[in-house]
């Protein structure tokens, strides 16, 4: 590396890597860095940007609607990851076999992955539509309702529902990774299994979960940082509601930058969503540095 | 792979085509509103197929300026931002391929970041940013913003497939005298096609189907992108309008489905699936 040969050739390098390496440390490097710097100041849009330390977060400690945003964000990343890797990995087990139709399948699945994450958000307020909506209409037929249900904006039920459209567009994604990680496992290790008489329920704990452990780390590490990061189809939804159940942490951030023009607070929310996925993703190169090591 | 007895056959079809009615039943039923007349839609009926289809809704909907242009807003900066994203990731995706340097390690750890960093961070100083360059409210600011956006997939893509390309080749290309551009763009470009091709599909599903940003860096009517423009439209505006909205909505994923089927041959592949694994 440190020999002259090594260095034109870096030198060579950076020269091809320059036309993407701009616009990148202009308009994603060095925005980034100053938005963490912005969530130490008290700037807000129009005023001079003053540095004002920990105030922000101090500040968040006494704020309801932050704990309150983040609380409502927390059960949406865990239950919506959960579900979706759970849901997705029984998809994948069932797309994993030889079986006609399972090219058709494993494309029709992948629906709700391509739409825009707004179209997601429509479709699903066209379902729980309390005038139209085909909810209503199917558990009023079925006798379940005697008068229908304004779902999103009812305090009891708005979370299950954003949270059951939120695991429809997420199971896809899910399933995709886990049925690559499936498909990586040797065939001739449950050859061997079942030379010994192992049942399926054994071949799948002692076979396919070890195997699949890796793949499922970086599934659910991967889908908790995107679902912490959830905007457009809860905005689509609820933009927030009812009285703020439904405020995930991004919304908070937008609300307080672009609402109410707090621009260094709401820096400061998005700090501690980084600091929180990095635990995150700290704990998934850990698991990964285990794997690797054994 | 198992192949099992019949009636564990069964149960997997059973299993899977439940599966399929939850995952694909809500677009379907939003295609049958939006062929529903408006009172159909407000029968409270469970009917899937619509009593009298019509395209009134869709005739509604492209008789209306702003979903016209928003449209071919969104239409056009994702074509440019696409195209630009791809030529600028081609060399930079060979230097990544062919030297090993400690700019490997700085670029793969960015590409990292940008997974953790939520959006919010960069789009405060970017808004401020590129309204001192009288970027904000400008297909051109919203077209960049984009290029950078779909930069990492880019530039992971293409610099692994770079890799499965024998160096031979471009030695013979350099006993020709070619410089290093002329080989990428000439004589590597035609043979990374199939990695070329899946980004192009990703960086403009990516383009299209994006809200975030044109929500916040957009503001004159005729330049909103169709995202931005459809989710206004569930707004105050939008209440009594279930059917046009259903049309524009499936007008709106029409293209990002057709080009996510063509993909799925990338992701079977296992060349995105890949990206995870190592």
């Amino acid at each position: 590396m440190n020999s002259p040969g090594g260095r034109r050739r870096a030198r060579g390098q950076l020269t091809l890597l320059l036309p993407a390496l701009v616009p990148v440390i202009l308009l994603s490097l060095i925005p980034l860095l100053r938005g963490v710097y912005l969530g130490f100041t008290d700037y807000s849009l129009g005023s001079p940007i003053r540095f004002n330390g920990l105030e922000n977060y101090v500040r968040m400690l006494k704020d309801i609607y932050f704990w309150k945003s983040f609380e409502v964000g927390f059960v949406w990343t865990i239950v919506v990851t959960a579900a979706q890797v759970l849901l997705g990995l029984c998809l994948a087990l069932l797309l994993n076999r030889k079986m006609r139709f399972v090219a058709l399948y494993s494309t029709l699945m992948l629906v709700p992955w391509a739409m825009p994450p707004i179209i997601r958000g429509i479709v699903w307020r066209q379902v729980y539509d309390p005038d139209t909506g085909i909810l209503n209409a199917l558990l009023l037929r079925l006798g379940v309702l005697h008068e229908s249900i304004n779902w999103l904006s009812s305090f009891a039920y708005v979370i299950p529902a954003v949270i059951v459209a939120g695991v429809w567009g997420e199971i896809p994604k899910a399933a995709v990774f886990l049925l690559a990680g499936l498909k990586a496992i040797p065939e001739d290790l449950y050859e061997a299994a079942r030379i010994d008489g192992a049942g399926r329920w054994r071949e799948f704990r002692n076979i396919t979960l070890p195997m699949l452990a890796p793949v499922m780390a970086a599934v659910v590490s991967l889908s908790f940082m995107w679902n912490f990061n959830t905007f457009g189809i809860v905005w689509v939804l609820t933009q927030g509601g009812p009285g703020g159940l439904t405020r995930l942490p991004m919304l908070a951030a937008y609300e307080e930058a672009f609402r109410y023009g707090y621009v260094g607070y709401a820096a400061s929310i998005g700090n501690v969503m980084v600091v929180i996925i990095s635990v995150v993703l700290f704990a998934y190169l850990r698991v990964q540095v285990k794997e690797r090591m054994s | 792979m198992k192949t099992g007895t019949v009636v564990s056959r069964i149960a997997a079809h059973g299993g899977l085509i439940a599966y399929m009615v939850f995952l694909v039943f809500p677009l379907v039923w939003m295609m049958s509103t939006s062929l529903k007349s408006t009172p159909e839609i407000y029968s409270g009926g469970l009917s899937l197929v619509p009593g009298a289809p019509s395209l009134v809704h869709y005739r509604t909907v492209l008789a209306e300026q702003k979903i016209l242009s928003s449209m071919a807003n969104s239409f056009s900066v994702g074509i440019f931002s696409t195209v630009l994203a791809v030529l600028i990731a081609l060399p930079g995706a060979y230097a990544l391929a062919r030297y090993s340097t400690r700019w490997n390690n700085v670029v793969l750890g960015w590409i990292l970041g940008t997974q953790i960093f939520p959006a919010i961070l960069v789009l405060i100083p970017l808004y401020v940013l590129l309204r001192m360059l009288f970027l904000t409210d400008s297909l051109l600011g919203l077209t960049l913003v984009y290029v950078v956006w779909d930069l990492p997939f880019v530039l992971w893509m293409l610099h692994g497939y770079v890799r499965t390309i024998p160096v031979e080749i471009e030695e013979a290309a350099e006993i020709d005298g070619a410089s290093r551009l002329q080989l990428i763009f000439r004589v590597l470009a035609p043979l990374l096609l199939p990695a070329i091709g899946a980004s192009v599909l990703f960086a403009f599903v990516s383009a299209w189907n994006e809200f975030f940003f044109a929500l916040v860096l957009m503001k004159s009517p005729d330049l909103m992108t169709l995202q931005v423009e459809l989710a206004r439209f569930t707004g105050m505006e939008g209440q009594a309008r279930t059917g046009p909205l259903a049309a524009a909505s499936v007008l709106a994923t029409v293209p990002s489905v057709l080009l996510f089927g063509v993909l799925q041959k990338w992701f079977s592949s296992g060349l995105i699936a890949g990206a995870v694994k190592n």
